[in-house]
């Protein structure tokens, strides 16, 4: 199966992504905890530029043993990218809406080799 | 290696091709070049263009008061926006909704070229355009100052934006919470390139039934101009204070307020006292018509004493109206689909982006849905507002010649 370079392993910071396009194909790949993570850039809701957006943690709301809320905080653990258009969150590493997952984007393989980022198409 | 291209990621900064390439990708997939597509709602930013309309305001005291805040800092004078309030971006996450800063070309308005970017890239050929931060404007504390920015919008809006775009149309404000100044606004400003009718902005506590406004909608029921009712937010209402959350907010507040000016125009007998007069409810979305229709049937018919200018239901007077699709609400098919056919969406429904605001809706919201056919998707598009508008097919013109 053809395989699209990326970019190098060591261009991507922790948190960062590339987009890259080969005609109507485009593919963001984003590193979270070390690894790759390669999504089609085509949001489920509206078809919108979602690897584009921005990276963002989850909100999280903190309630008490009592039930009581303790307001709001980012996660510590689940990143999110964020369509430009409307504001639908995706998991990074799932490629899950939060809120719906059956709501996801489409996943595709990432090959590492010397140092080379390929998405696997 | 085989050739791509990098796509970076997309900011206030972007440029409204790259935002919306992806719309471009759809227009030309459904081939909105071979019908007219128009678009009933979109959105100026008239906040980034104050001091141009303030230019406009016809007294020189409020204008020299409106032009005082200049040396203050940034506000906008006279204004009752709350620009630390406006979290319709999401804090962030949807960069298109405010403001651009995108590069612009030279000479043409900026507010005329960004929505020309919007219109090619969407494949709109008409889109009309209305306030952002105004439309609250409606619970300003002084209503003598919403006269006089109404004026000062208009002006700005047919001479400065409209003249500038042959695509670009108006439905013009009106300064609703004076009833005297409403119908010289139509008389002012009908005529002008562009104008195809007129709003109130629905976030408002003044009853359109009252005596007051009945030489306004003499006026425009004469001139075959139609009124819109424009929603919008609002969380300084009492029922709405209640809530926590913008989500939760925007979600009712929208829709409230034109709940309850349509069924006062309905239960008084509006439409039978302006049968000509053609009403178009904007971006309340649709869920909330079949609610109305039969919450308003069921009880009318049980009280037809309190509403004795009916000769029908008030379903078939909602019937007739017309409404704008943004932001449709597309997450339980079947209902969208009953709503569609409960409203008779194939004559009396009208595509609206809302661009550039968060929650907008391209063509391809329309064109997508299943349960329409072909003709009833050209019509919502544009076949509808083509004909309530009289607008000329610009598509056909353009075939025709060529």
């Amino acid at each position: 199966m053809p395989e699209l370079f990326v970019g190098k392993e060591n261009e991507f910071a922790e948190r960062d992504r590339k987009i890259i396009a080969q005609g109507d194909l485009e593919i963001g790949v984003f590193r979270i905890d070390g690894k790759f993570y390669a999504w089609e850039n085509n949001c489920s809701h509206q078809g919108g530029p979602v690897c584009q957006g921005k990276i963002l943690a989850k909100v999280d709301e903190v309630i008490g043993a009592d039930k009581t809320s303790h307001g709001l905080k980012f996660s510590e653990d689940n990143i999110h990218v964020i369509c430009p258009w409307h504001g639908y969150e995706y998991n990074i590493k799932t490629g899950r809406h939060p809120g719906d997952k059956n709501v996801r984007l489409k996943s595709y393989p990432v090959k590492v080799t010397s140092g080379d980022v390929y998405v696997v198409v | 290696m085989t050739n791509t291209k990098d796509l970076a990621p997309l900011d206030v900064h972007s440029a409204t091709a790259d935002m919306l390439a992806h719309a471009v990708r759809d227009k030309n997939r459904n081939k909105f070049d071979e019908f007219l597509v128009v678009d009933i709602d979109a959105h100026v930013s008239e906040s980034a263009f104050w001091d141009e309309v303030t230019d406009f305001i016809p007294s020189d005291v409020w204008k020299y008061n409106a032009k005082s805040f200049k040396d203050r800092g940034s506000a906008n004078g006279l204004s009752n926006a709350q620009p630390g309030l406006l979290y319709q971006n999401a804090f962030g996450r949807i960069p298109h909704s405010g403001i651009t800063r995108e590069t612009l070309p030279q000479g043409v308005h900026k507010q005329a070229a960004l929505s020309r970017r919007a219109m090619d890239t969407m494949g709109i050929d008409y889109m009309t355009v209305f306030p952002t931060a105004m439309l609250t404007l409606g619970v300003h504390p002084q209503p003598e100052v919403e006269v006089q920015i109404a004026d000062a919008y208009n002006t700005w809006l047919t001479e400065r934006v409209l003249q500038s775009d042959p695509g670009l149309l108006g439905l013009l404000y009106l300064p609703f919470n004076t009833p005297e100044a409403c119908a010289p606004m139509v008389e002012k400003f009908a005529e002008k390139k562009g104008v195809i009718g007129f709003t109130v902005t629905s976030t408002r506590f003044k009853p359109v039934h009252h005596n007051a406004y009945m030489r306004l909608y003499s006026v425009l029921e004469e001139r075959g101009l139609p009124l819109a009712f424009h929603a919008a937010f609002s969380w300084e209402d009492g029922s709405m204070a209640q809530l926590n959350r913008f989500l939760s907010m925007h979600a009712l507040s929208f829709v409230h307020c034109n709940l309850i000016h349509l069924t006062n125009w309905v239960i008084n007998g509006l439409p039978e006292r302006f049968p000509k007069l053609k009403v178009i409810w904007v971006e309340s979305g649709l869920a909330w018509l079949p609610y109305l229709m039969q919450r308003l049937d069921s009880e009318y018919m049980m009280r037809t004493s309190e509403a004795p200018l009916l000769k029908r239901r008030p379903s078939e007077y909602i019937t007739d109206m017309f409404y704008t699709t943004q932001p449709m609400e597309r997450h339980h098919p079947k209902l969208m689909q009953a709503t569609f056919e409960a409203i008779k969406a194939e004559t009396q429904l009208l595509y609206a982006s809302d661009w550039p605001h968060w929650d907008f809706d391209t063509p391809s919201t329309v064109y997508d849905l299943p349960f329409l056919t072909e003709q009833q998707k050209r019509n919502i598009l544009g076949g509808n507002s083509a004909r309530l508008f009289n607008l000329k097919d610009t598509k056909q013109a353009k075939a025709a010649a060529e």
